[in-house]
C-alpha cells in the first residue's frame, strides 16, 4: 500500500509540473521579457547537466585533469560541434574521441 | 520548405533523439537492477518508469526507499527533484498552448530533460514545418519505450549487466547536450548564461536532489538576462 501511495503521488506530482502550466497560464500571462528569460532554458539546463556529469564522471569527485576521458571528449565535442555545424558529426566525432581517449588512458593504468 | 508528413516527422523525433537513447541505456538497465536490492517488487520497479518516467526521480526514489523513507517525503523529494520540468513547460508555452488538450497531456507527461532538449531546438528555430508536436511525440516514444524496455531487461538480467555503467554510453548524452547547446551560444549574453550555469552547477552540484541543477540553471537563465538588458541600454534599447 505504501509502495503504490508512493508511486501514485510521484506520477501525479511530476506530471502536474510538467501539465499545468498549460492549462492554467492563461491567467498567468507571458510577457515578451519572461519568453526572451525563457530563451535561455535550453542552452542552461543542457550545460547545467553536461558540466557536472563531466567533471565528476564518477558523481563525486571532480578530475580536472587529462586523464579524465569525459572531460577530453567534452572540450573535443564542443570543438567540432563549433566547426562542423553538424549534430551528427558532432555526436560521433565526440564519441569517438571519448572512446579513444579512455582506450588511451586505460592502456597506461597499472 | 520541404513537404513533411505527421508520419516522418514523428520518426525523426525518435530519430534525432537516438544519441540520448543510447545515453539512457545504461542508467535504465541499472535501475532496474538497483530497485530489486532496495525491496522494491518488479510490479513497483516497472511502474516507476511506465508512470513516472523521470529517470533522476526514480534513482533518488530507490535510494530513499532503500533508507526507510516515508512515502510523503519520497513524494516530496520527487517535486524538488523535478521542479526544473516547470521551467521546460514555461519555455514551450507558446507552442503547445494552441494544440488540443489530449495532445497537451500527452506530450507534457513525456516531457523530460532529453526530449525538452530535442523538441526545444526544433519549435525555437521558428521553421515552417507543421508537424512539430508529431515530432516531440516521436521523441518521447521512442525514449519512453527505450526506458520501460532497458527496465525490464534490468530486472531480469539482474547482476549479469553490473558493470554496464562503465562502458561510456552515457557519454552518448554528454556529446549531444553539448551538440545540442553549441548552436544556441551565438551572443555574449548567452554565453555569459552558460558560463554562470556551468560555474554554478559545478560548486553545487554537492546539493542533494538535483537542487544545484536547479540553483544553476536559475542563475544561469538570471545572469542572461542581466547580460541582455546592459547590451540593450549600451545600445539605446533599453
Amino acid at each position: 500500500m505504501q509502495t503504490f501511495l508512493m508511486i501514485a503521488g510521484m506520477a501525479l506530482v511530476t506530471f502536474a509540473l510538467r501539465y499545468l502550466l498549460l492549462p492554467l497560464s492563461g491567467r498567468i500571462g507571458f510577457s515578451a521579457r519572461m519568453q526572451r528569460a525563457l530563451g535561455f532554458v535550453p542552452p542552461v539546463v543542457l550545460t547545467a547537466i553536461v558540466v557536472p556529469a563531466v567533471m565528476l564522471p564518477d558523481g563525486r569527485h571532480v578530475q580536472l585533469t587529462v586523464a579524465n576521458p569525459y572531460l577530453a571528449g567534452a572540450l573535443i565535442t564542443a570543438l567540432i560541434a563549433k566547426f562542423s555545424n553538424n549534430l551528427l558529426v558532432t555526436i560521433v566525432g565526440g564519441m569517438a574521441a571519448f572512446a579513444a581517449w579512455q582506450y588511451v588512458t586505460n592502456s597506461f593504468k597499472c | 520548405m520541404p513537404l513533411e508528413s505527421k508520419r516522418s516527422a514523428f520518426f525523426k523525433g525518435g530519430r534525432d533523439t537516438l544519441p540520448l537513447i543510447i545515453g539512457a541505456v545504461p542508467f535504465g538497465i541499472v535501475f532496474g537492477t538497483l530497485s530489486g536490492g532496495a525491496g522494491l517488487s518488479a510490479a513497483a520497479t516497472m511502474s516507476l518508469s511506465a508512470f513516472v518516467f523521470a529517470g533522476s526521480a526514480q534513482f533518488i526514489a530507490v535510494g530513499l526507499v532503500a533508507a526507510g523513507t516515508a512515502w510523503p517525503i519520497i513524494v516530496l523529494t520527487t517535486a524538488v527533484v523535478n521542479f526544473r520540468h516547470l521551467l521546460y513547460t514555461a519555455t514551450l508555452l507558446p507552442f503547445l498552448k494552441p494544440l488540443p488538450r489530449p495532445w497537451q497531456a500527452v506530450l507534457a507527461f513525456g516531457l523530460t530533460d532529453e526530449t525538452f532538449a530535442v523538441a526545444a531546438a526544433r519549435w525555437l528555430r521558428n521553421d515552417c514545418p507543421a508537424h512539430n508536436h508529431w515530432y516531440q511525440l516521436g521523441s518521447m516514444v521512442f525514449m519512453y519505450t527505450n526506458w520501460n524496455i532497458c527496465t525490464i531487461i534490468g530486472l531480469a538480467a539482474g547482476r549479469i549487466l553490473e558493470g554496464i555503467g562503465g562502458w561510456g554510453l552515457d557519454f552518448a548524452m554528454v556529446a549531444a547536450f553539448i551538440g545540442m547547446a553549441v548552436p544556441y551560444v551565438k551572443n555574449r549574453p548567452t554565453c555569459w548564461a552558460v558560463a554562470v550555469a556551468g560555474g554554478s552547477a559545478l560548486a553545487f552540484h554537492g546539493l542533494p536532489h538535483k537542487l544545484g541543477l536547479m540553483i544553476a540553471s536559475l542563475a544561469g537563465i538570471g545572469a542572461g538576462v542581466i547580460a541582455e538588458g546592459l547590451e540593450r541600454q549600451v545600445t539605446g534599447d533599453g
